[in-house]
């Protein structure tokens, strides 16, 4: 694990940036740039990460900085690392670079998935990183397939008949896991050693790495700005996020949680749960805990621990 | 130039890339371009080229990939078709957008629906406002000739823009030509390695592909156009420099007859030779008719279409693809804005044609020759739009 004292101080991603106040992509920006260790280049899929931190002319970002479009970061990061390695080999580049592509939950779940599937499967030697707040939070709370059952958004509304989103969030790790690749973890900004040593383990892996790391999202899950933090501290504590790692296919547990609270302690706080605290609607409550018992059941074994 | 090679249009524009030092090459198959992705990949597999393959999992990340590795600095190329050329409708501006000197050879290929493999000119037509430049080559050598052009004119400093080498589906990408080709050592010489000193480097952090909101996304815009001006100047002097290798006169147009030529017939890529043929056999009867071909379809060749078609009394253009509910076809529309701007009144009428792959016959050729004749006589088009070689 990594130690304040051995962080950089200086910002690579500065201030100044239009996101929200509390928004979790701009933690997760500052801490990946202050993990990394040489050259970096950074490809951003659209989304409020990208939006907020470029408006053109300012920029937020100290390395270079790459937006092509919403669905294709891997497919751009696949392009920038085949460059480097053929300037390389006509002797017109001699640095080795390091390339971290950032995508929001609907540039990796949805929209993204294909690309991100081909680069893995083609196996370029980049880092992606999921900053996910679970729905489409720039173009105004849009459900997708990273957003919890239950949650409420402007497209699974909590409704007189459907009382917000159905369907369970897909599992990203054992997607990408399943191409082979070797490292993959999740993480939670709460937990910013954690984290930090998993940004640069990825980028030291020689192929690709991802992190799916939780975005708290004050605007669109709705909860009060000062308690991001405490939002992706819950997340973990409630064992709603295992924070894990997959080296080699190997799981590991990073962050063990003895004595789980209660998934309601992560809910309450979101206006997006409101919803389901309500005599009819109770039973959802159980419904998502029980997804959330499952889930680290099926986590925690894979890990070797029960 | 002393070597000749037969070449498939596709194998034609796959050895050219051979030999223009590319870095890069992302790429996704579709017939009929799959040739050009498999004789380029036995090349790498092979070890005779040090090109960086990236065999993507769709034409949309194929040029997203090229996007990446453009602005990275090196020299690349893709290639497609058809439905790959709308899955790409969206890169296609980013990279025009983001000033990416891509080459693209596009094999073209009729859209769907109903699903079609064979040759029309709907896919490159449906995007031709994207911003690129786009070439039609009418046989395997110009394909050849133009490709290797192609990346000169790109990577201009005064340009830095993509461009498309377009060649008929099956008629010119599965037909065996022989094709004179260059020396590497000639192609070095005349092309070398891409230099440029707007890359992505972590020494020199730059940020692109920003938000430009109201107050600035017009002007990049404005600057795209002014870029396809310069394209104009810059293609002028490759042609010029290609010339004095290679002996082959290329420019924006390339006109038959014209000198005499009361009508003309004006088509883009295969179907030019064709015409000719039939021309050469009109002429030889007495009737003055010609044919113009213009390479160059962006930057259009406004100039050179109005010079060209002066002493005509009557033209035909040819459209290989549909502008449902337009007044007349993408490349007729074209060239009567253009007599429009010069205060030309030629008449114009615009003939739809050999859609999905359906063949030209010299014989249809003849009588749209000849329509073209009775207009230029009566002064009188009867029907502004025609449709050639289907039931109806």
């Amino acid at each position: 694990m990594v130690t304040l004292k051995e962080l950089p101080t200086e910002e690579l991603f500065t201030s100044g940036h239009r996101l929200c106040a509390g928004c979790g992509a701009g933690t997760i920006a500052r801490m990946t740039l202050k993990a990394i260790k040489g050259p970096t280049v950074a490809v951003n899929a659209t989304g409020c990460l990208e939006v907020s931190s470029t408006i053109y002319p300012f920029t937020s970002w100290r390395i270079p900085w790459v937006h092509v479009a919403f669905e294709n970061a891997a497919a751009v990061a696949s392009g920038i690392e085949a460059a480097y390695k053929a300037l390389a080999k006509r002797k017109a580049w001699d640095k080795d670079v390091d390339i971290i592509a950032f995508a929001g939950d609907g540039g990796t779940f949805d929209i993204g998935i294909q690309a991100l599937s081909g680069a893995l499967e083609r196996g370029h030697d980049f880092l992606y990183i999921c900053y996910d707040n679970e729905a489409y939070m720039n173009t105004g709370i849009q459900r997708s397939g990273a957003t919890p059952h239950g949650a409420s958004t402007t497209t699974s509304p909590a409704g007189k008949v459907i009382p917000g989103k159905p369907e369970f969030k897909k599992d990203l790790i054992g997607i990408c896991v399943a191409h082979g690749i070797e490292y993959a973890a999740t993480a939670s900004p709460a937990y910013w050693n954690d984290y930090i040593t998993k940004v640069r383990k990825g980028l030291e892996v020689k192929g690709p790495a991802v992190i799916h790391v939780f975005s708290p999202c004050p605007l669109g899950m709705r909860f009060e700005s000062e308690k991001s933090i405490e939002l992706a501290r819950l997340a973990v504590q409630t064992r709603y996020w295992p924070v894990y790692e997959v080296e080699k296919g190997k799981y590991k547990l990073n962050i063990k949680v003895p004595s789980p609270k209660p998934v309601v302690e992560f809910l309450k706080l979101q206006g997006r749960f409101r919803h389901l605290f309500t005599p009819e609607l109770q039973h959802e409550l159980g419904i998502i805990q029980k997804w959330v018992d499952e889930n680290w059941r099926k986590i925690t074994q894979l890990c070797g621990k029960a | 130039m002393s070597k000749v090679m037969g070449l498939t249009g596709d194998e034609a524009i796959a050895y050219a890339v051979k030999q223009s030092n590319v870095d890069v090459v992302a790429a996704y198959p579709i017939t009929p371009q799959t040739i050009i992705v498999e004789a380029f990949s036995e090349y790498v597999y092979n070890g005779e080229v040090k090109t960086e393959f990236i065999c993507t999992e769709s034409e949309h990340s194929a040029l997203s990939a090229c996007i990446g590795a453009s602005l990275t600095g090196a020299r690349v190329f893709t290639a497609t078709s058809s439905q790959g050329l709308a899955l790409m409708h969206e890169m296609l501006y980013i990279a025009s957008g983001l000033r990416c000197p891509i080459v693209m050879g596009v094999v073209n290929r009729a859209l769907s629906a109903p699903i079609n493999i064979h040759g029309d000119h709907s896919d490159m037509m449906g995007s031709r406002d994207c911003g690129w430049i786009q070439i039609y080559a009418e046989n395997a050598q110009e394909a050849y000739d133009w490709t290797l052009q192609a990346f000169k004119i790109a990577e201009d400093p005064n340009v830095l823009l993509p461009v498309s080498v377009n060649i008929d589906g099956f008629i010119l990408s599965h037909a065996l030509e022989g094709v004179k080709v260059l020396e590497d050592e000639e192609v070095d010489k005349f092309l070398s390695t891409r230099k440029t000193d707007l890359t992505i480097d972590p020494e020199k952090p730059i940020t692109v592909g920003a938000l430009f909101l109201p107050d600035y996304y017009f002007e990049i815009k404005r600057q795209q156009v002014e870029a396809l001006k310069e394209a104009y100047k810059v293609i002028r002097r490759i042609n010029e420099e290609y010339e004095k290798l290679t002996g082959k006169s290329y420019g924006f147009l390339e006109s038959y007859g014209l000198d005499d030529a009361e009508a003309a017939i004006l088509c883009l890529g295969s179907t030019a030779g064709t015409a000719r043929f039939v021309a050469k056999n009109l002429r030889r009867q007495g009737k003055k008719v010609g044919v113009i071909k213009p390479w160059v379809y962006r930057p259009f060749p406004v100039e050179e279409v109005v010079k060209a078609t002066e002493n005509l009394k009557a033209l035909t253009v040819l459209d290989r693809a549909c502008s449902f509910g337009a007044p007349s076809n993408a490349l007729c529309s074209d060239v009567i804005a253009a007599l429009y701007q010069s205060d030309r009144e030629l008449k114009v009428f615009n003939v739809v044609y050999g859609l999905g792959g359906r063949d030209v016959a010299p014989l249809d050729i003849e009588l749209i020759f000849k329509d073209a004749l009775e207009v230029a006589e009566t002064g009188k088009i009867k029907e502004p739009v025609k449709f050639m070689g289907v039931r109806e």
